[in-house]
Formats: C-alpha cells, structure tokens, sequence
C-alpha cells in the first residue's frame, strides 16, 4: 500500500528558509510589511516559476516574457506620473502654467502604436504556446520518441480524485505514480461538478466536465513528488480534494505498476459507486486492480453519479438542514449489483450522448 | 421543499448569532429614532416616495456604503481564516457562504449602486437638465435595487446564504449539488435589483440623449457623461443576458426544467458562457464612470482642460465594443480550440490599448498644469499607479498558455481587486468626496480624509500585492485553509494585515462624515472647490434647488462652467423666471418593489402561494400606474424668485 502521505515535502529546504526569515520580521514594522513580499519573492522560487518538465517551462518561459514587458511598461508609468507630479504641482508663480495645452497628434499617436506593438509581441509566443500545448511535449531523444504518451483518466469525485490507468488496469485513489520524460495523456471527467486538474510544478490547468473529456498533456523531467489539486471550487470539500504525484524513473514505475497488479484488491461496481457520494476519501488513498470503465465513462455519461446516488440511497441535504445521516443501502439489498453491469464503450455509436463531448477528442 | 420549521432560522453560530441580535437591536433603534423625532412623514413623503435624481442618488449611496460595510465585514471574515494555516474561524460551509456574498454583494449591490448614485446626482446637472427622462422609473429602479439587496442580504439569517461563488457555476449550483434555499436567494435577489438596473440602463440612455440643454452637443458633453452614456449603452445589451440566464436556472431550481443540469442532458457549460456574457461587460459597467470620474477629478485640480477628448471618447466606445467580445477568457481552461484560446487572448490583449491610451492622456492631462493635492485628487492619483499595477497583470492573464498557471489562484483574485478598488473603489471615495459639498453644503474635511487615503492605499498593496505571489506559488483561490507545509503562511499573514488596514481606514471614513457634519463650514457657493469646469458647478446654491436651474444654461464649448467663470456670465442671474414643470412623487414604485421582494422571497422556500400573491400584487400596482393622470406641477416664478434670492445666504 502507498500510504506516503506527509512524508515527502515539496521542496522543503526553500519553504522552511522562508518561514524561519519571517518569524523573525514579524516585529517590524508595517514598512517592512510592504517589501517583504519582494525580498520572499527573492528567496524562493514560486512554484509555476519553478518548472519540473517541458509544459511548465514553456508556460514559464512565457510569464516571464511578459513580466519583462509589464515592468517595463509599469516603470515608465510611474516615472512619468513622479516626474509630471513634482514639476506641475502648483506653486507661486506660474511660468509652467499652459492650459491652452490639450492635445498633441504626435504623442497621441505614439502611445496609440507602441500598445499595439507590445500586444503584437506578445500575441505570437502566445499564440505559439496555446497550440504547442495542444499536443504531447516533442520528445528529446529518439529513443524516447519511439513511446507513446502515457494515458491516464482523471476523473473528479466531489472531493477525490480517481486515477485510471487503462493500459495497466489499475486504478488509484488520491495519488499517482507517472514514469519521468515520457509525456502523459490525461483524459479528464468529472463525475459530477466542474473540477480542473493542476500540477503547478508540471504545467498548468484544465478543466474535468461530466459528460465531456478534455485532453491535458504534461511531462515531468525530474524526479520528485509534486502537488496536485483540484483548483476549481466544487463546494464543501473542495479544499481537501489534492493528491501527490510521484515522478520517478521508468524502472522504479513499472515496479510500482507491477506491485499495485499484484497486491491491490478487485475493484468492485458498488465500491465505485459509494466513492461517488459526496464527501473525502477517509482512508486517504487507496489503488484497485480493474477499472471503473468497464462500468462507466463520465465522459460518456453525465447521469450515472445521480443514477448511483439513487440506488444506494443517497439524498443531497440543505448543508444548514439539522439531521444531515444518509441511510446507504447495503450491496446484498440493491439487486442491481448483483447482475453484470459491463458496458463497451468501444463502439462510439452506441453513444446517445456523443455531442456534448469536448471538441478535440 | 421539506425545510424543517427549525431550520428557517439559521441557528447555532455565535457570528451569525451575532449579527443577528445587531441587526434587530438596529432595526428596533432606527424605528425608535424615527417615531420619537417624528420623523415618519418627513422619511416618506421627502424621500422614500421622491422621484428627485438627487435625493435618489443618495439614497443609493447610502445603501452602497451600508453594502461596503456588509462585504467589507466579509472579507475581513475571509482574510481572518486565511491568516495561518488549519485556522478554524470559519468552517468551509460557513466559508464558501461567506465569498459568496463578498462577491455579489461588492459587484451588484456596492459597486453598481454606488455609481448609479452619482450618475442620478451628477449627470442631470452636467447635461443641465432639471431631472431624467422617466422620473417615476428612476425611483422604481432604486426600489427593486433596494428590494433584491435585501432580499439577498437577508439569506444568511434565514434559510442560509448561497455558497456556489458570486459567478453560481452549474452543475454546481443546480438542486443536486446546492440543495437548499441558499442558491435561490441569488437567483431572485440578482433578478429583481438586474430589473432595476436594466431600467436605469435605459433611463440615463435617454436621458442623455434627449434632454441635454442648449448648445450641448455629444461632443461637447463632460466625460462623465460620456462614460455614463456608454455604460448604459452596455447596460442595455448586457443585463438581458443575466436576466434570461438567471430565469433559466430559476427554472430549474423552482420547476425542474433540465437547462444546467445533469440530467436529462442539461448542458451546465451553457450557464458559465451566459454568465460571462453578461460578467465581462459588467466589468466594463463598473469601471467605465470610473474612468469618467477620474477624468473629472483630474481636469479639475490641474486646472487643464482634459487632454485629448477626442481620443478619450474614441477609447470607451472601444473598450465598450471589445467588452463584448472577451467572455471566453474567463475560462481558457475549459479545453477550447486553440484557434478559440487564440481569437479571445488577442481580444482580450486589445483592451489594454485604448486602456493604455487613457492612461496617457490622464498624465498628460496634467502635464503643464497647477496641480493641487486635494482629497479627491490624491485618490485619483493614486489609481494611475494602482490601476497599471491591475492591467499589466490584466495582459499577462490575457495570454491563454500562461493563464492555465494563473486560473482560479490567488493571482487572478489579485489581479481583480487591483482593478475594481483602485478603479472602481478609488473613483467611489474621489467622486463621493469631490462631490460632497455638492450633495451635503459643505466639504469632508482633507485632514481626516488624507488619513482615510494613506491608510487605504496602504493595506490594500499589503493585502493584495502579495497576493500575486501566492497565486504564483499554486495557491488556488476559494480554499478555506491550507495546510502549513504548502508555504503560504507569510504572504497569507501579511495579508489580512492589509485588509484590518482597509477595514481602519473605512471606520475613519464613517467617523469623517459625522465630523464633516458637526464642523465643516457651510459652502457659500455653487463651486465649492473654486475649480468647477462643469455644469454641476454651476448652480445658484451650493445644494442645487430642487429644480437644479431657475433658467437652463446654454453651452458652447467644452468645460463650459470654466468658460462661464473666464467671462464672467452668470447665466441663473438678473433673468426673467418662468414657471418650471416638476414630476409629482409617488408612492407606487415602493409598493410595487416590495410586492417582488414578498414574491421573490415566497419563490426562494417554494412558498408559490406567495408568489402569486406578490404576482398579482405587482399587476395591480402596474394598472394603478397606468391610470395615474398626475402629470406633474408648476414651480411658480414667485418660489423661484424666492428661492434664488435665499441662495447661499
């Protein structure tokens, strides 16, 4: 079991330095307050400026372009407002003094067009960036290019996060293990509120919709266990809804592949189904052998959470009602899961459901 | 819906419990005051039933500021939990209820009305009108204003309050996952003030269009004006799109329709662009009188002519035109196209150059001019850096690739306090101060009000400039607490510091305007500051007599009050008097507002009996007010002639 929870600390020396120069400061006073953000900004690096791999570098790359041209524009603003405040500011005799003075083509002219340059600048590695991360990262080494993105679901559960891996049929709950310098294809869904999937330290977000899948591709090109998190507001346990990732080198990967395949227990349909009631994951984590997509794909299905809510007996509560107990059935009471629920989603026809999915599938 | 009869009354949490008891020892004081003052009548026939644009601009500043107060408190009660890491002050229900209501109640029922309020007590005067087109619906426009905010404020006592976020996104705010009557006070309280807003879109439209005095052509109006005509221009277009998408998801919540839903192929995406669609250009409705208000500030107290009108009107019809077309940037992450992402990056991108453009011109405004660091002047200085601050960030967000890292985290919600408190909130306190001794015959005094500015603007850059670091740092935006190893502890600190700073500086503000009233001298003219370029300055008496002008000025440039003053006219003296026509006051647009607020507040518990009462009510009250042949009275010359000759005396 991968009970790791709390014992690997996300880039611990930076944080802890941080937090050690401010108990220290917290006397000063409110000046100080005012510069400390900067000097903080100066020790450590924030994450999304900390990339672990070649989608959160280009994303990087890109901040950090604009945030040239922004302090740029920001510098001459300010010096330009200091400049004309103590020149023009009223004094006794007024030589400076041209109230006739309301117009100018030429000036007019050159803040029109230097705005529109800088847009245009910025528009085109803009533009770059959106459709490269369209697809899978470019491989660095031939050897690498030979290996097909790794595809994991991410599905959203208010509040957990399940993990299919459809190729290995496995599935975990709340943590992942992805192999470093292969790109991975997540196929997000959400069971049941709009979610979205970030690993600040891999790249950025997208969301997961029920009844709609969207494709995010991420890589990491270091070993190391990241932060993940739904940073989307989904509602009361919606803080809670975060998981780990462990990046580690393909050997160490298809070990702890080959451990879940031969250790974890079946996946059973009305264990799926009680995942799908709202709430945290109390155990934590968890990993099953099999996958809920021999049952469901939200993708394909937005109704099946509020069909199992249904069966299991399950009924949303005003958050302010008195008595919030739910009465969940029993598996051996639902006849339901006594009979074989496979679905096949091989055949896209069969789908009823097939234009609400997301445009490029 | 089987709401338990002791789940009505939201019991068990000491804040609520808190907040309870005041409102009611409140409510109880003020019924007090008014009875023993004997103050009944005088509340009712001077105010509550006027139709005067003046009278009705401060009451909805009034309200405005009472709405600050409401969302500040939130906020403070947000910053509070976030101080340190696993803080237990609120907990998440409580949480998501409380920046719920932050949201809507600073966007919808703070910032709005409070520019709304100086639109109705300026913009009649600058245009040199004696009142707006439709009176009567301008005093039914505050009332459903006033009735939807109660409505709204209400729910955290009774029924609780909506907690799916000031934007209410489906599926998360559908039956399913927002059981409870909380979503459905958002649905209704935003519905019946939009009603009212709408109205005022159309309203101000007009007004300014059609009752401009003489010589005043568009081109020669105030920027105020001009940014007040544009807003309710995108009033009128934008505020049909919430109405309708607000009736759908009413629809079902209420009636089980399957718009937004999960089931039977809803499709919840569909509210999240509607909403936009209306949110974007909403953006640009709070911020564009903004702009027109800083314009007049500065024009003033630099004593110049604004610089480049031309380019400045040119750059709102921009701004206005671009608004409706950036919506999708509010979910880059939605997985569009990149063709999609591209189109609305380069929209979005575009807003920064007539925005930059503006920029300019305000400095240049005051370059070759004799500036004077008034109260109102030093807030609208301060919201050029600020603002820049805001719209750099702005960019930086408008890029798609880079936003994947900047959606729903704490830059972002930096990013938009920037510019709504040091565009919106700033332009509130400059226009409110520059414009008091218009409102009140006497000025807030500078000394307590440079204390209010510094102090503001200093918690605000310590509450939300290291807010851009948090985000930075993958601090997403609606979390409730965090845990101490996610290194945010500092910055969150500094933080709420920041906020208790602006929370201080509010209460002096309050503390000025009782101070301003105790002691401030009385103005002896219509141009308190000496400086007025525009017809607001103009009038006989520091107040403006309840018809604004004994005769309508006549306009034949820009800044005409300026013009006037350089020539030595006094248009309102030594002039043949004819008797002016008023509108009469009436009492129906109350009636009728509080017949929606019984109906939208029976619809919000299922009660549909009382939505039918409330119903019918309003269509009653509809034929009353078709029947009503009062068409106003005559101010006869002799009240004129004596009212002039008690100006300023």
């Amino acid at each position: 079991m991968q009970r790791e929870n709390g014992t690997f600390v996300n880039s611990g020396k930076e944080r802890k330095g941080s937090r050690r120069m401010l108990k220290k400061l917290k006397p000063l006073s409110l000046l100080l307050f005012l510069a400390l953000p900067l000097m903080l900004a100066g020790c450590s690096t924030p994450e999304v400026l900390d990339p672990k791999g070649p989608v959160a570098s280009q994303q990087s790359d890109l901040i950090i372009l604009s945030i040239i041209f922004m302090l740029t524009i920001v510098a001459v603003v300010f010096v330009l407002l200091t400049i004309i405040l103590v020149k023009y500011r009223e004094r006794k005799d007024h030589d400076k003094y041209s109230p006739e003075l309301h117009g100018s083509m030429l000036l007019e002219t050159i803040w029109t067009i230097i705005p529109i340059i800088i847009v245009v600048i910025l528009a085109v590695p803009t533009v770059r960036t959106i459709y490269s991360l369209e697809k899978a990262p470019e491989p660095k080494s031939a050897e690498a290019a030979s290996e097909d993105p790794l595809v994991i679901h991410a599905t959203s559960i208010n509040w957990k996060w399940v993990f299919t891996y459809p190729d290995e049929d496995i599935e975990t709950v709340n943590y992942l293990h992805i192999p470093i310098h292969r790109p991975v294809e997540f196929k997000l869904t959400s069971a049941d509120s709009m979610a979205a999937l970030w690993i600040p330290s891999l790249g950025g977000q997208k969301y997961n919709m029920a009844g709609m899948q969207t494709t995010l591709y991420l890589q990491a090109d270091e070993a190391g266990v990241y932060d993940g998190r739904n940073a989307n507001f989904t509602g009361e346990g919606f803080n809670e809804q975060r998981f780990k990732v462990y990046a580690e080198e393909e050997a160490d990967y298809q070990q702890w592949v080959e451990e879940v395949q031969n250790s974890a227990p079946e996946l059973t349909q009305y264990e799926y189904d009680n995942l799908l009631i709202p709430g945290v994951y109390d155990d934590g984590t968890a990993e099953f052998n099999g996958t809920h997509l021999q049952w469901i794909d939200h993708s394909k299905n937005a109704e099946y959470t509020l069909e199992a809510w249904d069966r299991l007996g399950y009924e949303p509560k005003n958050p302010h009602a008195k008595d919030k107990s739910q009465n969940i059935l029993p598996e051996d009471e639902i006849p339901y899961y006594q009979q074989d629920n496979t679905v096949d989603y091989s055949d896209e026809d069969m789908d009823n459901n097939e234009h609400a999915h997301a445009s490029h599938e | 819906m089987d709401l338990k009869w002791n789940e009505f009354i939201i019991t068990g949490d000491p804040l609520i419990l808190g907040a309870q008891i005041s409102i009611l020892l409140g409510s109880i004081a003020a019924v007090a005051a008014l009875t023993y003052f004997k103050k009944w009548t005088w509340l009712w026939k001077e105010w509550l039933t006027s139709v005067d644009h003046k009278k009705l601009g401060i009451m909805y500043i009034l309200s405005a500021l009472l709405m600050l107060f409401r969302g500040g408190v939130d906020g403070l009660m947000m910053r509070t939990q976030l101080a340190t890491p696993n803080m237990e002050f609120l907990d998440p229900q409580h949480y998501n209820e409380v920046f719920s209501t932050h949201g809507v109640i600073m966007i919808i029922f703070m910032a709005m009305p409070f520019l709304i309020g100086l639109i109705n007590y300026i913009v009649p005067l600058q245009i040199g009108a004696r009142d707006v087109a439709f009176p009567f619906l301008n005093n039914l426009s505050f009332w459903t204003f006033f009735v939807g905010m109660a409505l709204f404020n209400i729910s955290f006592i009774i029924g609780g309050s909506p907690d799916a976020g000031w934007t209410g996104y489906t599926p998360l705010a559908t039956n399913d996952f927002s059981p409870g009557p909380g979503q459905n006070y958002y649905l209704l309280g935003i519905q019946i003030a939009g009603i009212g807003t709408l109205m005022t879109g159309i309203n101000f439209f007009v007004t300014i269009l059609k009752m401009r005095t003489k010589g005043m052509t568009l081109m020669k109006m105030s920027m105020f004006t001009w940014t007040t005509l544009i807003t309710m221009l995108i009033i009128i277009f934008a505020f049909p799109v919430l109405t309708v998408a607000l009736a759908m998801q009413t629809f079902d919540r209420l009636f089980g329709s399957v718009l937004f839903t999960l089931h039977g192929d809803g499709n919840p995406m569909l509210w999240v662009n509607l909403f936009w669609v209306w949110g974007h250009p909403e953006v640009y409705i709070v911020i564009l009188p903004a702009f027109g208000i800083f314009s007049e500030i500065i024009s003033t107290f630099a004593r110049k002519q604004l610089f480049a009108y031309k380019a400045m009107v040119v750059s709102i019809v921009t701004i206005s035109v671009l608004s409706f077309l950036v919506w999708v940037h509010h979910f880059f992450t939605m997985g569009n196209s990149a063709e999609a992402n591209s189109f609305f990056s380069i929209t979005t991108m575009a807003i920064s150059i007539p925005t930059g453009v503006k920029i300019f011109n305000w400095l240049f405004t005051m370059y070759r001019g004799r500036i004077t660091f008034t109260t109102p002047m030093l807030w609208s200085l301060a919201f050029i850096p600020n603002f820049v601050i805001g719209g750099v960030t702005g960019v930086m967000l408008a890029m798609a690739a880079a936003d994947y890292q900047y959606h729903n985290t704490y830059f972002l919600v930096s990013h938009f306090h920037y510019v709504l408190i040091s565009g919106t909130v700033f332009a509130c306190f400059a226009g409110l101060i520059y414009w008091y001794p218009k409102m009140f015959g006497h000025k807030m005094n500078e000394k307590i009000g440079k204390w209010v500015f510094w102090i503001f603007i200093i918690g605000f850059n310590v509450c939300f400039f290291p807010q851009y670091f948090l985000g930075l740092d993958g601090m997403p935006r609606r979390i409730s607490t965090y845990l101490p190893e996610d290194g945010w502890t500092g910055l969150n600190f500094i933080s709420t510091v920041g906020a208790f700073l602006m929370g201080l500086a509010f209460i002096i503000f309050v503390y000025n305007i009782y101070y301003s009233w105790r002691y401030a001298p009385r103005e002896k003219t219509g141009d308190a500051w000496g400086l007025g370029r525009n017809l607001e300055w103009a009038t006989s008496s520091s107040i403006p007599p309840h018809y604004n002008f004994a005769v309508l000025p006549e306009v034949t440039g820009l800044d005409p009050y300026w013009d006037m003053k350089e020539k030595g006219l006094d248009q309102q003296k030594n002039v043949d008097y004819k008797p002016i026509h008023m509108p009469s006051n009436s009492a129906v647009p109350a009636i009728m507002s509080v017949l929606m607020g019984f109906a939208g507040f029976g619809l919000v518990f299922h009660w549909y009996w009382m939505g039918i009462v409330g119903a019918i009510g309003i269509f009653i009250t509809m034929i009353v007010r078709s029947f009503d042949y009062n068409d106003g009275y005559y101010i006869s010359v002799e009240e004129i002639k004596e009212t002039e000759a008690k100006a300023n005396k």
